[in-house]
């Protein structure tokens, strides 16, 4: 008899340990549409790709007074090039002493390196640019990097997370941890992972950024949103991309 | 800055049927929305879709308002020799793009 509770217990305890490790992180791909699906995964259908064909342009133009293109610092110019990098993102910045976005790292680039002009927040250059280099890291694994100089960000980003705000006085956590895989309307609640971004919403109809995205979102639970520079999008971004670390990008994505 | 995706094969079997798809960088502004002034966006759409094959006409599309942004066009066809496979949008405000890939026969 005791030996039986014995093995009920250790039987009971091994499915306890699996239900703890086993991932139940899920992307917004899995609650898609499956023509939705189809168009993300099909290169030639998938409307994202006119952004990364124009980025890939771009890549190779001479910009600023350095008169020196993406290209001829990162070689190989060909899609290949920046493998990686994009699923690294945020990261710190020495430069300016605070954690940047892709999109920030590309305006580093510019002013810095290039010395020309940064572009304008979410516009169709900086988008085709994150969507290039972004796409470059589609199938590898979010690797957030392991740096404490970003604690201070991560945890300002996990405040804001769970922090109730707006005139519907929600956090992003109450959706996104505490019901998400439920019904929003018609919508089936996604787990917030950015594991596609930038990406093409339908609803859109063009590609937008995770900021864009986030702004939606604030804008949903009636809470002004804060401006495109602001650093609480950067702390966000990073805490969004530590809870899906080791998820595979998707990058560019389409989304309904 | 025109922006065009293009698939189609480079080679292909004589008379065995293929797709083409097509994608393109276009707002299909509806001229039914107002703008942030209350004043209405005026329409900018492509009106016409033409695909060739040595000069002859393949599909012909009359695209409205309804279309959404970024039109995607895939359709099927199948030829018996070596050509070009030409492709036209023209639409509001003087849009005219012509795009065009060489297929073989093998």
């Amino acid at each position: 008899m005791r030996r039986l509770a014995l093995v009920v217990l250790a039987v009971f305890a091994a499915t306890y340990a699996f239900a703890q490790t086993a991932d139940k992180r899920r992307s917004g791909y899995a609650d898609m549409d499956a023509s939705v699906q189809k168009m993300q995964d099909d290169d030639t259908a998938n409307p994202a790709m006119l952004w990364v064909q124009e980025g890939e342009a771009l890549w190779g133009k001479p910009v600023g007074s350095a008169n020196l293109a993406c290209a001829d610092c990162h070689t190989p110019a060909r899609l290949g090039g920046m493998a990686g990098v994009a699923a690294r993102y945020p990261a710190w910045s020495p430069a300016l002493g605070r954690a940047i976005d892709l999109e920030g790292r590309l305006q580093l680039c510019r002013t810095l390196h290039q010395k020309g002009p940064a572009l304008a927040d979410e516009s169709r250059e900086l988008l085709a640019l994150t969507a290039f280099v972004a796409r470059q890291s589609r199938g590898q694994p979010v690797a957030s990097p392991d740096d404490r100089r970003l604690d201070a960000t991560l945890r300002s980003g996990e405040t804001l997370y769970k922090r109730r705000q707006g005139q519907l006085n929600l956090s992003c956590a109450q959706c996104h941890d505490d019901n998400a895989g439920q019904k929003l309307a018609a919508v089936t609640i996604p787990q917030a992972h950015p594991t596609a971004y930038p990406l093409y919403r339908l609803e859109w109809q063009a590609l937008g950024s995770l900021k864009r995205r986030l702004r939606n979102c604030l804008i949903g639970v009636r809470a002004e949103p804060y401006p495109y520079s602001a650093p609480e999008y950067v702390a966000l971004e990073l805490y969004l991309a530590k809870r899906a670390q080791g998820m595979k990008v998707e990058a560019p994505g389409v989304r309904p | 800055m025109a922006n065009v995706l293009i698939n189609a094969p480079k080679s292909v079997k004589k008379g065995q049927a293929f797709e083409v798809k097509t994608l393109i960088l276009h707002p299909m502004e509806t001229g039914f929305r107002p703008g942030t002034n209350g004043t209405i966006i005026p329409r900018n759409i492509i009106e016409d879709f033409v695909a060739t094959y040595n000069g002859v006409e393949l599909i012909r599309l009359k695209l409205s308002s309804a279309i959404a942004a970024n039109p995607f066009v895939a359709f099927q066809v199948a030829v018996t020799e070596s050509g070009t496979l030409a492709f036209r949008w023209t639409g509001d405000e003087g849009f005219a793009i012509e795009q065009s890939v060489a297929i073989a026969v093998e």
